[in-house]
């Protein structure tokens, strides 16, 4: 269940100005035992005042503080102890301060993922393991995508492969990922619009994207605790110009540092409390966000009798 | 079995991704693969068609063209042979692209060059706001910031440039009844369709030559980028056979000669002083106070200046001075009244919990920052729908004519009446008012969108008489959206459709005498 730590992130990467859609899925080294299911909700609160104008940073009266609530539940489900699948449904209310834009709210993607262990060896001192993870999402409504930074997302349908590698003596790990997102088109209310030219159509070609996730901590059947180094990049888009609004197509391009806990409340590990929070360092075309979030994960255990026995000792 | 799995998964992905990418498909604009023109009618006499500016076709001079069995003329035919022979992929869609008509395209680089400079420039430190100027258009902020009225003035000045420079080529074709290349040597292949009108000047040039110009004065930051397309256009009527080099040089200096004298015009139009002074913007407070109202204020922080609040003072094209005050309407509802409360909280109650489609309707209708703006709009409705008409390039040029002189003498009328009345936003009123759409920097009563709309949709509906209907109920819903919005009152609305269709009816009453009908 220590896999959830990085399920949270899917909302937090979300809240990003302009939306980096979803920026991350699974991005860890942990697996649910075969027939468990870990399901829990999440609320997250990201907020930024300055932003990135293309490489420019600044800040704007006319929004004052950006702020987005998600409200998400998320879940997975141990297909085998190698084969997990996993889901996120966010709800997400977006508010600006200052100035007169209208807040924004809905039901924006939902994600799936399937993650496969092909590999889980000793090596060194260590237990190495090597994972895949293929993820899609899916608006979920017909929200408004054209109203950045205020809009809940981008409402373009996503598919994502990812190779995520980690490492662990005793309880020290690190992990590190990458993934390709492809994008799909996304549509406007409008019948024209201009981006580095003008097009005479709804249809917004959206340029794929990349993301480098790397963490590193402490990690037992208790507790987990890490930092964690994430890097999203737009592959092609372009820079809001001067004093312009946010585009679905713009280049938008973030990096986040961050810290995730993660408790077992129970002496039969099915409940536990994660929470965490980051900050964007390093940015274009985006908020300069910080996010917290809080969660709690209870598993659910549809096997006849527990049969945990994991060799590496990353139960749960 | 791991190596199968993960062979598995592999695979999925892969197809997964293969598929969306290859629904990812290229994006094709609505009028990328527009037909080529070939008019129904091609309004030979449109040479005696009454222009805007000029008193006559023969203000202009053009020069006799040489004779078509001349070494000069034959070796132009063989320009056209050779640029033929050795033909590139490029230049083949460039003449495609072109040769769904000359109006229709330069209209379109018009509608890009505006959206492209449509955003309001940025404060200075001390919280005012810099001007852009047209004798340094490449500093920031970059000149023109092409907001809806100045918009509307450039799209009127090119139309109705074109169009007196096209009645006056059809002046000169008629006289001089020069034949098109491929009718003197009947060898010439020819790649857009043949048509009986004599190709001396050559109206695409015309088009090209008068847009070039007007746009020298209009947009003085993007010339390397006209004079791009200006040199693609020519060369495209060259290598499709439709023109000679002669027929091209004629048409230009033609069109930049008309240009000329609407640039002249738009000198002494008293737009470049509608941007105002300090005194004057605190002079339309005092005024409105002084008449026992509240003034509208700036919503923006730091307050920015209204948009252009003395353009209500230009020239108009349809009509004189004293006819624009008398299109300005009676006075809107008190801000103290009840009236006033009602249709304030009636904008409350809209935007409170917005429903997805009236939110899709505001965004639709937008034509806010980084658009070509609504008269940008409107052109496109009409352009998409004159393709279909099959009108000659004249003709598609008188009707963008009246359709934008309308929508500029529309703006000329509503900006009039907004810094006349200066009326407050909902917002104003009410702060609980948030927007679904950036809200203008100027004054309330009455709606441009509502303005424009109802103008362009009373000339659209006398050129195309079964749509008019179709037009009425989009103007309808173009300034409903801005109540949906919450940006405007409901009279704001309503009057604005009014005295839009009031100023859309001297359009009317042009295009029933201008000898085109």
């Amino acid at each position: 269940m220590k896999y959830l730590l990085s399920i949270v992130s899917i909302a937090i990467a979300v809240t990003i100005l302009p939306l980096t859609s979803k920026a991350q899925t699974d991005m860890d080294a942990i697996m649910m035992e075969k027939r468990q299911f870990c399901v829990g909700p999440m609320y997250n609160h990201s907020s930024w005042k300055n932003y990135w104008e293309g490489t420019l940073k600044r800040d704007n009266q006319n929004l004052g503080t950006v702020s987005t609530n998600t409200f998400a539940v998320m879940g997975a489900y141990g297909i085998t102890g190698k084969l997990n699948a996993l889901f996120n449904v966010p709800y997400i209310k977006t508010k600006a301060s200052d100035g007169t834009l209208h807040s924004m709210q809905g039901f924006q993607d939902l994600s799936l993922f399937i993650k496969w262990m092909p590999v889980e060896q000793m090596l060194g001192p260590g237990t190495f393991s090597l994972y895949t993870i293929g993820g899609a999402s899916i608006p979920l409504t017909n929200y408004v995508v054209d109203f950045l930074p205020l809009s809940i997302g981008l409402h373009s349908k996503t598919l994502s492969a990812r190779l995520l590698l980690d490492y662990q003596v005793n309880n020290i790990f690190v992990t590190g990922s990458a993934t390709y997102v492809v994008r799909d088109n996304t549509k406007l209310d409008r019948t024209s619009y201009y981006d580095t030219q003008s097009h005479l159509t709804n249809e917004v070609s959206m340029p794929d994207a990349s993301n480098f996730n790397f963490r590193a901590g402490y990690r037992s059947s208790k507790l987990i605790a890490e930092a964690v180094l994430n890097k999203w990049t737009t592959l092609g888009g372009f820079d809001i110009t001067r004093n312009n609004m946010p585009f679905p197509s713009n280049k938008m391009n973030a990096t986040t540092i961050g810290a995730n806990v993660k408790y077992v409340v129970t002496a039969n590990h099915n409940l536990s409390l994660v929470g965490g929070g980051n900050t964007t360092v390093a940015g274009r075309n985006v908020g300069q966000a910080t996010a917290f979030y809080g969660s709690v994960f209870y598993i659910l255990d549809f096997t006849r009798k527990t049969t945990s026995t994991d060799k590496s000792g990353k139960t749960n | 079995m791991n190596k199968k799995l993960f062979l598995y998964q592999v695979c999925i992905v892969v197809a997964a991704a293969a598929i969306i990418i290859a629904c990812n498909k290229d994006i094709v604009g609505r009028t990328d693969n527009a037909p080529a023109l070939a008019p129904t009618n091609i309004d030979s006499n449109a040479g005696s068609w009454k222009p805007v500016l000029l008193a006559a076709p023969t203000d202009i001079v053009v020069a006799t063209p040489i004779a078509t069995n001349t070494p000069d003329y034959i070796a132009q035919i063989n320009e056209i042979k050779s640029a033929q022979a050795n033909i590139t992929q490029e230049e083949k869609k460039m003449v495609k692209y072109w040769s769904a008509g000359a109006i229709l395209r330069w209209n379109e680089i018009l509608r890009e060059l505006v959206a492209k400079h449509n955003l309001p420039p940025y404060q200075n430190p001390d919280g005012t706001y810099p001007i852009p100027s047209a004798a340094n258009p490449l500093a920031y902020p970059q000149f023109p910031f092409s907001n809806p009225p100045y918009a509307a003035r450039a799209y009127a000045y090119v139309s109705a440039a074109q169009y007196d420079a096209l009645v006056t080529a059809w002046y000169y074709k008629k006289q001089f009844n020069r034949a098109a290349p491929y009718k003197v040597d009947a060898t010439l292949q020819v790649l857009v369709p043949k048509s009986e009108l004599p190709s001396y000047p050559s109206e695409d040039a015309v088009v090209e030559g008068t847009a070039v110009e007007m746009l020298k004065l209009l947009f003085p930051g993007d010339q390397d980028y006209i004079q791009q397309k200006a040199a693609e256009h020519r060369r495209a009527r060259i290598i499709a056979g439709a023109n000679v080099r002669s027929d091209i040089e004629a048409g230009e200096a033609l069109g930049k000669a008309v240009a000329q004298k609407f640039t002249a015009r738009a000198r002494g139009d008293r737009a470049g002083a509608a941007v105002g002074t300090p005194t004057i913007w605190a002079k339309l407070e005092t005024d409105c106070m002084a008449r026992g109202e509240t003034p509208w204020y700036s919503l923006e922080i730091p307050k920015r200046p209204p948009m252009l609040p003395v353009f209500g003072k230009t020239k108009a094209f349809l009509f004189d001075s004293l006819t624009a005050l008398s299109l300005r309407p009676a006075p809107p509802p008190a801000v103290g009244s009840k009236q006033m409360k009602d249709e304030t909280e009636e904008i409350y109650q809209m935007v409170k919990n917005p429903t997805r489609e009236r939110t899709a309707i505001v965004q639709f209708w937008a034509d806010g920052v980084a658009t070509s703006t609504p008269p940008g709009h409107w052109d496109a409705i009409a352009a998409e729908d004159f393709i279909a008409k099959g009108f000659s390039e004249v003709r598609w040029a008188r009707n963008m004519a009246l359709l934008n002189m309308s929508l500029m003498d529309a703006a000329i009328v509503c900006w009039d009446t907004k810094n006349y009345y200066y009326n407050p936003r909902p917002t104003q009123l009410n702060p609980a008012i948030k927007t679904l759409t950036g809200i203008p920097n100027f004054p309330s009563y009455i709606s441009g969108h509502s303005t424009f709309s109802g103008a362009a949709a009373a000339i659209l509906g006398h050129i195309i008489p079964e749509r008019a209907s179709a037009y009425e109920a989009m103007a309808q819903e173009a300034s409903n959206s801005r109540m949906y919005g919450g940006i405007h009152y409901r009279s704001d609305c309503a009057v604005g459709l009014t005295v839009g269709k009031s100023v859309g009816g001297y359009a009317i009453q042009r295009a029933l005498t201008d000898g085109a009908e």
